[in-house]
């Protein structure tokens, strides 16, 4: 039986030129392929103007036992919002 | 849909003090409308019947090339086969987004595929009717389409992430396809009597296999109070069946054609239009592989599979090569 192609995972620059975002995955023997198959995947409508594939085996992600410990310092510091801190409404461009 | 009889493997719902503590916490996620994501705990339920849900709603869109494949050499003009083309280019691409979703619950593509070649994996009864006219073109975008396409938009929603981003990944490109059959539809009307008479015809034949997408009638659905629960079937098939029935009498009025089943009737009391019973014997029938093209189906998609085997094997054999002499070198 042959092999399974590896799974890679495709990210795609808009054209409005913001940061590459996540759009799915898909299966490619190599890299070259692996952008090949996303132009006819991911971009059939003119969504990018950039693509960007990873293989997914090589991607680390936090697990979501670690959200708190994560995520939790930054709750407490809400001081980092400007909302924070009420502005009189006489003051100007603040 | 493109999903019908998915089994959940539970007969009915478990109550709050039969459930674990992280079951519980599992579904007060889920009523909380916070989404599941591949890497969160799941009920091992949850994660097959999602697998098996996903996997025919992948099937469904790669056999669904097929049928429409039919009429790629014989479309009328360059306009239309070009048009067609993209259409079934999108199937395809709707398939590998929802093959991705099925993945990240653990199993393997490879696997996937040799369910739905053996058989033991399904795929939506419609698209084993056989493509007479190119007429059929038309009522499949229009009535086929259609009827995905107020399926899929509630599981934009559904609880699994993977899942309901793949939706709305489709729902986007969908509308497309049930326009451009409403368009030939439109334009076979406006034809000659024997063109207006091919469109009555593709709809006749399509109307009741269309209506059957939405699985069995409520009363028979013996796995949707769980699928309701985890927020995976968000309305019901009488529900979904009934809106397609109510958006598609005025199109068929407009295009001037018969109603296709004579118990079409505006109901004044219910706000929406009666319509016949639908052949449940048919159905059941077409589920169990056979309907007019089970076998043909099965047999081109697991031909097309063989016979690109020396090819997916060559470009990983390319693959390793290059990775090797990137290695010695």
């Amino acid at each position: 039986m042959s092999k399974e192609w590896p799974l890679w995972e495709v990210f795609i620059r808009s054209q409005h030129g913001l940061a590459h975002k996540h759009v799915g995955s898909l299966h490619a023997p190599d890299a070259e392929m692996a952008i090949n198959h996303a132009r006819d995947v991911y971009t059939r409508r003119n969504e990018g103007v950039s693509i960007w594939v990873a293989r997914a085996g090589d991607i680390f992600a936090s697990s979501p036992g670690d959200k708190e410990a994560l995520f939790e310092p930054s709750n407490s510091k809400v001081y980092r919002h400007p909302t924070f801190f009420p502005m009189p409404d006489e003051v100007k461009n603040l | 849909m493109y999903a019908q009889l998915v089994e959940t493997g539970l007969s009915k719902l478990k109550t709050a003090e039969e459930l674990s503590d992280a079951e519980r916490a599992f579904q007060a996620r889920i009523d909380a409308g916070i989404r599941i994501e591949a890497k969160d705990w799941m009920p091992d339920a949850y994660r097959k019947t999602l697998i098996r849900q996903i996997s025919q709603h992948a099937h469904s869109e790669i056999v669904g090339q097929l049928p429409e494949g039919n009429w790629v050499t014989r479309a009328p003009t360059l306009k239309r086969k070009s048009i067609l083309l993209a259409k079934i280019q999108d199937e395809a691409g709707h398939g590998l987004y929802l093959y991705s979703a099925a993945e990240t619950l653990g199993v393997s593509r490879d696997d996937l595929l040799a369910d739905l070649h053996s058989g033991k994996a399904k795929y939506s009864s419609i698209f084993n009717y056989p493509t007479l006219s190119w007429a059929d073109m038309g009522a499949i975008g229009w009535l086929v389409d259609g009827s995905a396409i107020i399926n899929q938009i509630p599981l934009c929603r559904c609880s699994y992430g993977p899942y309901s981003r793949a939706m709305i990944r489709v729902c986007k490109e969908e509308s497309f396809h049930a326009r451009q059959g409403y368009d030939i539809m439109m334009t076979l009307c406006r034809g000659t009597a024997e063109q207006k008479a091919m469109a009555q015809d593709a709809l006749n034949r399509y109307w009741w296999p269309a209506l059957m997408m939405f699985g069995p009638s409520d009363a028979a659905s013996v796995n949707s109070a769980q699928s309701a629960q985890w927020r995976i079937k968000l309305f019901s098939n009488d529900e979904l069946r009934q809106r397609m029935v109510d958006q598609t009498v005025p199109q068929i009025e407009y295009l001037g054609l018969q109603l296709p089943d004579p118990a079409i009737k505006w109901n004044e009391e219910r706000g929406h239009y009666d319509f016949g019973e639908i052949n449940w014997d048919e159905f059941y029938q077409v589920l169990k592989g056979n309907g007019p093209c089970n076998r043909e189906r099965l047999r081109t998609r697991i031909k097309a599979y063989d016979d690109g085997a020396w090819f997916r094997d060559a470009l990983q054999a390319h693959a390793d090569k290059q990775q090797e002499n990137k290695k010695s070198a």
